[in-house]
């Protein structure tokens, strides 16, 4: 009995041992990698790493479904927004004219882009789903400026490690890393099946992250700041939304 | 050879031989009810914003459903007929849910891992071959519509229709629910289109993922009943202590 019990004792010692620094190094990889969601603290923690981190391991390149021209929703669905206020019917009644998107942060040439300067770069259109995490969901062709583009175009600095994107509905900003803004699909949408973006839909300007729910597709986007960290920004969770209690990264 | 001629003389042996459940498949066991309770009332949570089915790739408000749960919503957009809309817990859910497929993901891993390697499966849950004949199948499943209480060997090993309900759970409709799960998700689907394609859609997957849903609710009424009908306290004693009530006879 003692020669069993000592050997079980060993090699759970072992196996204890080897499974705590396990953890300690691979949460050490995980942080210098960037595999730690912003809102990793609290009793989800856990799971919200582990989802962010196998997805970014496993999707840091890999492209969103995209679909045939038939395939388009025929009803889409542009969900609910609050009131624009005056401020906004003004800009509209202008057709926009006086829409800006800034760009600012860890960058060597900060600038403001009008929707004419914006509609002047190279654009890509993508016939893509847009997934609430309630869950309904459409297809719609989108087409916009690739987000990578607007990055070089002002040279976002190597140590960037998000671009937070804001919207005219200053209660709603979000963040997202650089696998979604480097990736080809993520879109400063201008246009929507064809035609211009309506304003149900987020236009002028919303931004299309399609690897992620909805709600990461932020609309009127007026300003994006590139930055190391975001720990100064909001409550430092990474985005509006886990302030009201919804997972920064949405691509389940 | 040697361990078989040792019960009954050794006195650890013996001990060894009144053990029912395994340590890994009792703390599995628990494991994975509390990640399926999670999972089912956050879960049924997240319908609650949604309560509209759908076939193929897409749907919404604006268009057709499979069919609908003739409940309130917690989203005042969603044409449901009442009107009260219910407050919205999906933040928490959604949270809860994830964290809980994990727990249920790497618990069932585990489990069937060492499952096949220790010949858990082959022993205690595959039939014998000949217990799978029309004949004796038809008689274990009108004893369970009798509601016959098991007889006492029962306590040490799984009838046909038990063992086979038990692999179906384990190898059809958790790998299922798992399977269409990740199809739904807008990421797992850009690295493996495949998951949600041949599930004919992402609005099909998540049709199928409220059915499996359905499927394992009805497995857990019913494995909760006959656990009841064998007797409650001697079958927890043994899922949660390892141990059966009666010491085993053996002739």
């Amino acid at each position: 009995m003692s020669t069993i019990s000592r050997r079980k004792l060993i090699t759970s010692g072992i196996a204890a041992t080897a499974g705590v620094s396990g953890l300690v190094v691979a949460a050490k990889l995980a942080k210098r990698y960037g595999l730690i969601p912003p809102d990793s603290g609290g009793i989800y923690g856990p799971g919200e790493t582990l989802t962010y981190a196998a997805q970014r391991l496993l999707t840091r390149h890999s492209m969103a479904r995209e679909f045939s021209a038939s395939q388009v929703s025929k009803k889409p669905f542009a969900n609910e927004v609050a009131p624009l206020g005056e401020e906004f019917q003004r800009l509209q009644q202008s057709a926009f004219a006086d829409w800006r998107l800034t760009l600012d942060g860890m960058v060597t040439r900060p600038a403001t882009f009008t929707l004419a300067e914006l509609k002047s770069f190279p654009r890509r259109s993508h016939i893509t789903m847009i997934q609430c995490e309630e869950g309904w969901s459409y297809i719609a062709e989108w087409s916009g400026v690739p987000l990578s583009h607007i990055l070089g175009l002002v040279g976002a600095l190597p140590q960037v490690r998000y671009v937070v994107y804001r919207s005219f509905q200053t209660d709603w900003w979000e963040s997202m890393d650089m696998a979604d803004a480097l990736h080809p699909q993520t879109l400063l949408t201008l246009g929507m099946n064809g035609g211009e973006l309506p304003v149900p839909f987020g236009g002028p300007l919303r931004m299309r992250v399609p690897r992620q729910l909805g709600y990461k597709s932020l609309k009127y986007i007026t300003r994006l700041t590139m930055t190391d960290g975001v720990k100064q920004f909001g409550k430092g969770l990474g985005s509006a939304e886990p302030e009201a209690g919804y997972s920064w990264y949405a691509g389940i | 050879m040697r361990k078989g001629a040792g019960v009954g003389t050794n006195p650890e042996m013996a001990e060894a031989a009144r053990k029912r459940h395994t340590f890994l498949v009792r703390v599995t066991h628990w494991l994975m009810t509390a990640a399926f309770l999670a999972l089912l009332v956050s879960g049924l949570e997240l319908v609650v914003s949604h309560p509209r089915f759908y076939r193929g790739e897409t749907g919404n408000v604006n268009t057709g459903t499979l069919f609908k749960i003739p409940i309130p919503s917690s989203r005042d957009l969603v044409p449901t007929g009442y009107g009260y809309v219910m407050p919205d817990q999906n933040g928490w859910s959604r949270y809860l849910h994830f964290q809980s497929a994990w727990v249920l993901v790497l618990t069932g891993l585990l489990y069937v891992a060492i499952g096949l390697f220790n010949g858990h499966f082959r022993r205690n849950l595959l039939p014998a071959l000949v217990e799978i004949s029309p004949k004796r199948l038809a008689r274990s499943v009108i004893e369970h519509l009798r509601f016959k209480r098991p007889g006492t060997e029962e306590a040490w090993s799984y009838n046909v229709v038990q063992r086979m309900a038990y692999l179906v759970v384990i190898f059809v409709l958790f790998p299922m629910i798992i399977w269409t799960g990740l199809a739904m998700s807008p990421s797992f689907v850009s690295a493996v289109p495949g998951a949600v394609n041949i599930l004919g859609g992402q609005q099909s997957a998540r049709t199928l993922h409220f059915f499996l849903t359905l499927a394992l609710v009805l497995f857990l009424l019913v494995h909760i009943f006959m656990v009841i009908l064998a007797g409650f306290r001697s079958r927890m004693r043994a899922m949660i202590t390892g141990r059966a009530a009666e010491p085993l006879e053996r002739a």
